[in-house]
């Protein structure tokens, strides 16, 4: 469904919290620093594949609201390049087919500059191909590996979050310094547990730890119960990555496996539980678990100034709900990539002089050129370099622990923790 | 006019249409109507299989799905060119049905619903499983240096366009000829009485695995033909729904009518296309569409205008 959404936001309190969000940034001098006068008024016009169907639906509904009130807080400073800025939300189905087609729409049809904001790595995957053929820009909030590995095309960027391989790359020295060296990895079947198998195992083995057991659980297990018993006795940590409806139930397993007695440290995703409630009945056993969060869904003691204004733009309460509704939860951990890949749109277009379609290359190449993102309102979830060969983005990861059933962060990454040698170089690629 | 003229030109007219659509579509329609004459082809094979020869199977996934890995894996690991993995793909789809047919064959009805059912979702997981070679559920892309067929680039709009046309093309007068033929004869004899056909001395099990095979090398064909086409290999091309879709593309253009499936999967698409800028909940439009269908046209929308206006439509 396409929507144009300048002016509307999910809910009134939304709308004033955003107002007096863009207020704010217009009071901050520095806030834009590359703000210019453009010679033409016309709207820029971004195309957002938006998974607001299908199994990405709890990311999609969050994702467009992130989005909505970065624009609304962009166009309250003067759009980009003094145009304002229009987002056409057009929904994939979380579908690779769909999304390509998608893709086609929002750029054919519609005209937008530009498509951004996919998550799901089967949709982007299924349509880079797409944005090469077409030569549009295509800016994912996706966190696979497939951008860094060299998978796709000179198109398709990532600057707005990091991928899984530097997510749990930089897990690993914690984890193995804290929790445990004997590690037993619990993943689902297919190639989004495979990634965190493959690059969890050399992560740990480099930090002088050992995976001494992978459980595959089929995408189709509806229960888990018959998994546990698998778990050797001399385990020391537990790494559970699992996704999906029946992501309670395993949760609810697991405590019901190790009872009341000894268990070893967990450590988890929280994608296991992004759009859900830790307090949910059934989630009790995670008391003193830890989590990898890409951003700390409860409001942390030390949160920045940049991370409360964008919690209120958005319309996030400080636990992690919508301040309209405290059992919607958010998908807070990923959905800042939407706000800060925007404003990297932003900046540039700016560095680019964008005028139109004709100036796409340009664009990409501003991209390219970028190296690093202070921590700032446009960056809310921190510190930020960017790859411009790999087209990927490096930064800070948070490891959380249940207390007192909410999230409290422990520990912080380094930039560093997650950096790892260049697969490709896609500037010595062909447009 | 003959019957057998009027036949052919009808059907040369729409080819004619179809390939003059490259001249007047725009590009966003450019390339969907190349996706649907792709999968109009996976529809047409199907259509040998349940419009003509009565086999309800939920499994010709696996058969699309073995096109498509055909062709894409030995382009990705063995650097194969179109051309071949093309045609390794048509193979793979073909070769994929003769297996499945030779045991599922051996039911009839809801059996063979569920036993092609269960082929075709243990090629799903065996997919998903096998990430270093497929990429799983993820999926692979086929990079453009290999979308080279004859010369033509095969991501451009308009190679692409006409090599979906030439493959619908293709399938199409070889399903005309086929269904018109003697075989098709004996394969309509199945659909309508299977004991009755036995008793003139056909062998059905024969006569339906080679109606599968065909089927298959037709699946396999658009499967293939959509990894290089659109550059994408998935497991989500693979799944139950790859299965279902066919059905469905068949049963709104009308079964055992030649041009059915181009039409029930035209409609489809551009009714989800459509539907979706209005409303989220574009597949409960294509649900009451097809109650609808059921309701006032069960024979589908070429199926009731043979019924009530063009008996001579194959």
């Amino acid at each position: 469904m396409t929507s144009r959404l300048i002016g509307k936001t999910p809910s009134r309190r939304s709308v004033l919290t955003g107002m007096a969000a863009g207020a704010g940034a217009l009071a901050v001098p520095s806030f834009f620093p590359g703000y210019t006068h453009a010679q033409s008024s016309e709207p820029i016009r971004l195309g957002f594949q938006l998974h607001r169907t299908g199994i990405g639906a709890s990311y999609g509904r969050w994702y467009e609201r992130t989005a909505t009130a970065a624009l609304n807080v962009l166009n309250e400073a003067g759009g980009i390049n003094g145009r304002p800025v229009e987002i056409l939300f057009e929904d994939d189905g979380t579908d690779p087919a769909r999304g390509a087609e998608v893709f086609g729409k929002l750029a054919t049809q519609s005209n937008c500059d530009l498509v951004f904001g996919a998550l799901f790595s089967h949709v982007v995957v299924g349509t880079a191909p797409r944005a090469a053929e077409l030569k549009v820009p295509y800016l994912v909030c996706s966190e696979g590996h497939h951008v860094a590995s060299g998978m796709l095309n000179r198109w398709t960027l990532q600057p707005g979050i990091t991928d899984v391989k530097s997510q749990v790359q930089s897990m690993a020295p914690w984890v193995t310094q804290n929790l445990g060296k004997k590690v037993t990895m619990i993943f689902p079947d297919y190639a989004f547990g495979h990634d965190h198998r493959d690059f969890f195992t050399a992560a740990v083995a480099a930090q002088g730890g050992e995976v001494i057991k992978h459980i595959a659980i089929p995408p189709t297990e509806t229960s888990f119960t018959r998994y546990f018993p698998q778990i050797p006795s001399d385990t020391e940590v537990l790494y559970h990555v699992m996704v999906g409806p029946a992501v309670l139930t395993f949760v609810k397993e697991l405590g019901e496996f190790y009872g009341s007695g000894d268990r070893p440290q967990i450590f988890g995703f929280i994608d296991s539980l992004e759009a859900v409630d830790i307090a949910s009945p059934g989630l009790e056993f995670l008391e003193g678990t830890h989590f990898w969060e890409g951003h700390p869904r409860y409001k942390q003691a030390d949160a920045s100034e940049h991370e409360v204004f964008y919690r209120a733009a958005v319309g996030v309460d400080d636990n992690g709900a919508s301040v309209t509704d405290p059992a919607d939860i958010a998908t807070y951990a990923h959905m800042f990539s939407t706000w800060e890949t925007l404003f990297v749109i932003k900046a540039a277009m700016e560095a680019a002089g964008y005028q139109g379609p004709a100036d796409r290359q340009k664009l990409v190449e501003a991209i390219e050129a970028m190296t690093d993102f202070a921590e700032s309102r446009e960056h809310p979830q921190g510190a930020k370099t960017f790859n411009g060969k790999t087209h990927q983005a490096f930064g800070h990861q948070s490891i959380s622990q249940v207390q007192g059933g909410k999230l409290i962060r422990v520990h912080q990454t380094s930039l560093e923790d997650g950096y790892y040698p260049d697969e490709v170089d896609y500037t010595t690629q062909s447009f | 006019m003959t019957a057998a003229t009027r036949i052919w030109a009808f059907h040369l007219a729409a080819l004619s249409l179809l390939a003059a659509g490259a001249a007047f579509l725009p590009a966003y329609h450019l390339t969907n109507v190349a996706k649907v004459m792709v999968l109009a082809t996976y529809a047409m094979g199907y259509n040998i299989a349940f419009g003509y020869t009565g086999l309800l199977s939920l499994g010709h996934a696996l058969f699309f799905g073995a096109g498509l890995y055909g062709a894409g894996m030995l382009v990705q690991h063995a650097d194969l060119t179109a051309g071949p993995a093309l045609l390794a793909g048509l193979l793979a789809g073909g070769a994929m049905a003769a297996i499945a047919g030779l045991l599922a064959l051996r039911t009839q009805g809801v059996a063979f619903m569920i036993v092609t059912l269960m082929f075709a979702q243990a090629g799903y997981l065996t997919i998903l499983y096998n990430t270093a070679w497929t990429r799983g559920d993820e999926g692979i892309v086929i990079a453009r240096d290999a979308r080279v067929l004859l010369g033509y680039d095969l991501s451009a709009d308009l190679p692409r366009y006409f090599a979906a046309f030439a493959l619908f093309a293709a399938g199409l007068v070889l399903k005309l000829w086929l269904v018109r033929s003697p075989a098709g004869r004996v394969m309509i004899a199945l659909r309508e009485n299977e004991e009755r056909s036995r008793m003139l001395g056909y062998d059905p099990y024969a006569r339906k695995l080679v109606a599968l095979v065909i089927s298959g090398l037709y699946a396999g064909a658009a499967g293939a033909a959509y990894g290089l086409l659109f550059g994408y290999v998935g497991a989500s091309l693979a799944s139950t729904q790859y299965s279902i879709l066919p059905l469905l593309w068949v049963l709104l253009g009308g079964a055992g009518t030649v041009l059915g499936p181009f039409v029930g999967a035209l409609l489809m698409f551009y009714l989800i296309d459509y539907s979706s800028a209005f409303t989220t909940a574009s597949l409960l439009v294509v649900g009451v569409a097809l109650v609808l269908l059921v309701l006032f046209a069960p024979k589908g929308i070429l199926g009731t205008l043979r019924e009530r206006w063009l008996r001579w439509l194959p």
